[in-house]
């Protein structure tokens, strides 16, 4: 078991910052989600973490010892990729208990473990089988069984659901959260998915261009987005930005927005005039007749309980998940109200999000 | 634009192999936008490529506007295809990767008629800016723009999609969802379209075709198809969270019919009661936070079962509550579904 500590991290390749000054902690027995676009450093910073590439500077610790220039083998860390590699002319209980025959396990022992790691992931009756004829989800779990079965510090994977489909995806999601509730090891996992990131974490750090935009509980980071590319990335839809010029003054309950008077959650730090943006998330729009906005209904998306109406308004298309008993006929013309405490106001320029009652600062980076 | 008709339908790869799709009818209204839904091996992309005329039917009968094509080369069907990898010309621009179906000899169109509904449809996908572009030079959605745009400057039949947006990401999937279901309804398109995304079916269709081991298991509208489903297999198919199947008389509730051998339950099924008071007693084993709303992860008597709730509910793990159904979805031991008589 381990607590990860990451501190000031920074990486570049040459003239091209991976990861700039991140700094996060990930407790003991959590499971963390790295999250962000490809290319935001997410994967480098698990290669650091995981010892296969050095930082230029900064530190890691694990269990408050600095490892960062450790090698991979001393870490005591299983790493599980992207794509499942298997012994191929190995069965399933030699291709788990490997790492245990590399580490020189007696034979009794390492029997014992990989028995009851299969057990762990309900594969006990494929033991004997040979990897290859092997049915995809049963792959991926022989290939966390190598990891497990070392029974390291922490698991670190890299999009190990990746090259799965949809419908398997959502399976194979809710099982490894299940399995790391079952061991209640540290475990860090990265991905560009926002809602396998928001299904699976206890704790998310979104990052984008090396930078750490935000880090903390899932639904903390969904109800208060420190920056609008966290308002824009988390969410699907995602949050409704309207972009205008204008002026949040300290202590307003209102804004002028493109003539429109819409009341906020009191501003409580002062942003002098400039370029701003006011963020509502889908499900916080009401539809009806009346309504601080108007908009022409230019589609809907049927989802069994509730739809998704797309409205052109004067401030752009805007979004609205409401119930799918409310009818919203193509080319009408309908009212949108907000749910006042449930907005958000960027500074569009920092792209930061401006301290209100609702939202005071948010974890960031 | 026309109706395309099915009838009877059988393909089979191979004499005595298990037949890919099995006597399957089935009719695309004039206009109508239907998608084919079902797991990987449902026989979706067979019977999409037998009403292109890539397979020919072992037995039944295609018919598009009425003709019987069954046996028709697929050049002479007045059909189009998309397929799921955008597989454009590299060393055309965008403008010539469109207007490229247009110029085949055999159909002679003159240079300003196409020229006009190379710009037509560039418009109507939103990437007229873009015409002069090498058709690498785009991203991966606007490739995919092109490619569906080139199927639409035709106006054939029929347009059939093979999951043309499941190579996209997700944001923008979302977005040409939309653009696709518009397009389709501004040019009063005919498509038939296979997936295995859910949303895609649900979001885009005006009917839905649910397909098991190469049989159409039912055929109706979105909300028929996720409101009253045939069988147990049609209603695990749509819905998020999944349906939880429960056995007869594990909760309490009103309506459960007899003969009753399973119940669906969704969301909207359940009772969750925290305060005490009637029902079966389960506990709460974690709360997935998924932002707009949550799933509650709910344990009684060994079984497990997930519901939707809002995202500040506020219920926390371990908690005890208490569980009863009002009107889910009763089947039988065979899988289908039990319906009161009224």
């Amino acid at each position: 078991m381990a607590e990860i500590r990451i501190e000031q991290l920074h990486k570049a390749f040459g003239d091209f910052v991976a990861v700039k000054d991140s700094s996060f902690t990930i407790d003991d027995g959590e499971f963390f989600v790295m999250l962000g676009p490809s290319g935001c450093g997410k994967t480098t910073t698990l290669r650091m973490i995981a010892g296969l590439e050095l930082p230029t500077s900064g530190r890691i610790l694990l269990d408050g010892e600095d490892v960062t220039f450790n090698r991979a083998a001393e870490r005591d860390i299983a790493f599980v990729f992207q794509l499942f590699a298997l012994y191929p002319h190995m069965n399933v209980r030699q291709n788990i208990g490997f790492p245990l025959k590399c580490e020189g396990v007696p034979r009794a022992e390492i029997r014992r473990r990989v028995e009851e790691t299969a057990a762990l992931l309900r594969i006990d009756h494929l033991l004997k089988k040979p990897v290859s004829g092997l049915a995809g989800g049963d792959r991926q779990r022989v290939a966390l069984g190598r990891a497990i079965v070392r029974r390291p510090k922490a698991f670190l994977m890299d999009e190990p659901l990746g090259a799965l489909d949809a419908e398997f995806r959502d399976l194979m999601c809710h099982e490894l959260r299940q399995l790391h509730d079952r061991i209640g090891a540290t475990s860090v996992y990265v991905t560009h998915d926002q809602l396998e990131a928001m299904s699976l974490a206890d704790k998310i750090v979104v990052m984008n261009h090396g930078v750490v935009e935000q880090f903390g509980p899932p639904q903390e980071i969904y109800d208060n987005p420190a920056t609008m590319f966290v308002a824009d990335f988390i969410g699907s839809p995602s949050m409704n930005l309207m972009r205008f010029e204008g002026q949040a003054a300290e202590g307003a309950e209102a804004i002028a927005m493109n003539g429109a008077t819409i009341a906020v959650p009191r501003v409580e730090e002062s942003v002098p005039g400039g370029s701003l943006a006011l963020g509502v998330r889908p499900e916080h729009i009401r539809l009806g007749e009346e309504g601080v906005l108007r908009g022409r209904v230019y589609g809907s998306e049927y989802l069994g309980t509730t739809q998704i109406v797309t409205l052109e308004t004067d401030h752009g298309p805007i979004k609205a998940r409401v119930s799918s008993q409310i009818p919203a006929r193509e080319g009408e013309t309908l009212g949108l109200s907000f749910i006042t405490e449930r907005l958000a106001l960027f500074d569009a320029e920092t792209g930061r999000a401006i301290k209100t009652a609702a939202r005071r600062e948010a974890a960031h980076g | 634009m026309a109706e395309v008709r099915l009838e009877g339908v059988t393909k089979r790869y191979g004499k005595n192999a298990v037949p890919a799709v099995e006597n399957v009818s089935l009719t695309v209204p004039d206009g109508g936008f239907v998608v084919l839904l079902g797991p990987t091996g449902a026989g979706k992309t067979t019977t999409l490529r037998l009403v292109a005329g890539l397979e020919e039917a072992e037995s039944g009968a295609v018919f598009i506007g009425g003709e019987d094509v069954t046996r028709v080369a697929p050049a002479a069907r007045d059909v189009t295809f998309v397929f799921q990898q955008y597989s454009l010309y590299p060393h055309l621009s965008v403008y010539d990767n469109l207007a490229f179906p247009l110029r085949s000899p055999a159909r002679r169109q003159s240079k300003a008629e196409i020229e006009r509904r190379v710009t037509e449809v560039a418009e109507l996908l939103r990437i007229p800016h873009k015409l002069k572009n090498k058709a690498t030079q785009l991203s991966g959605g606007e490739m995919q723009r092109v490619a569906i745009g080139r199927a639409l400057v035709r106006e054939p039949a029929i347009y059939l999609m093979d999951e043309p947006l499941s190579s996209l990401d997700a944001k923008l999937r979302a977005e040409l969802r939309l653009e696709l279901k518009r397009i389709q309804q501004d040019l009063g398109a005919t498509i038939l379209y296979v997936t295995h995304d859910q949303v895609e079916a649900m979001t885009m269709a005006s009917q839905i075709g649910v397909l098991s081991e190469g049989r159409l298991v039912q055929f109706g509208t979105p909300r028929d198809i996720y409101e009253d489903p045939d069988t147990l297999y049609v209603a695990e198919r749509l819905g998020t969270p999944r349906i939880n199947l429960l056995p007869a008389d594990l909760l309490p509730g009103d309506v459960i019919l007899p003969g009753t051998k399973q119940i669906g339950a969704r969301t909207e099924h359940l009772k969750i009661d925290q305060q005490g008071g009637a029902g079966a007693p389960g506990r709460v084993v974690r709360i997935e936070h998924l932002g707009d709303q949550s799933h509650l992860h709910l344990e009684v008597s060994g079984h497990a079962l997930t519901a939707l709730v809002d995202a500040h509910t506020p219920i926390a793990p371990g908690a005890e509550v208490r569980l009863s159904l009002t009107r889910p979805l009763c089947f039988d031991d065979g899988g289908r579904r039990l319906r009161a008589v009224s």
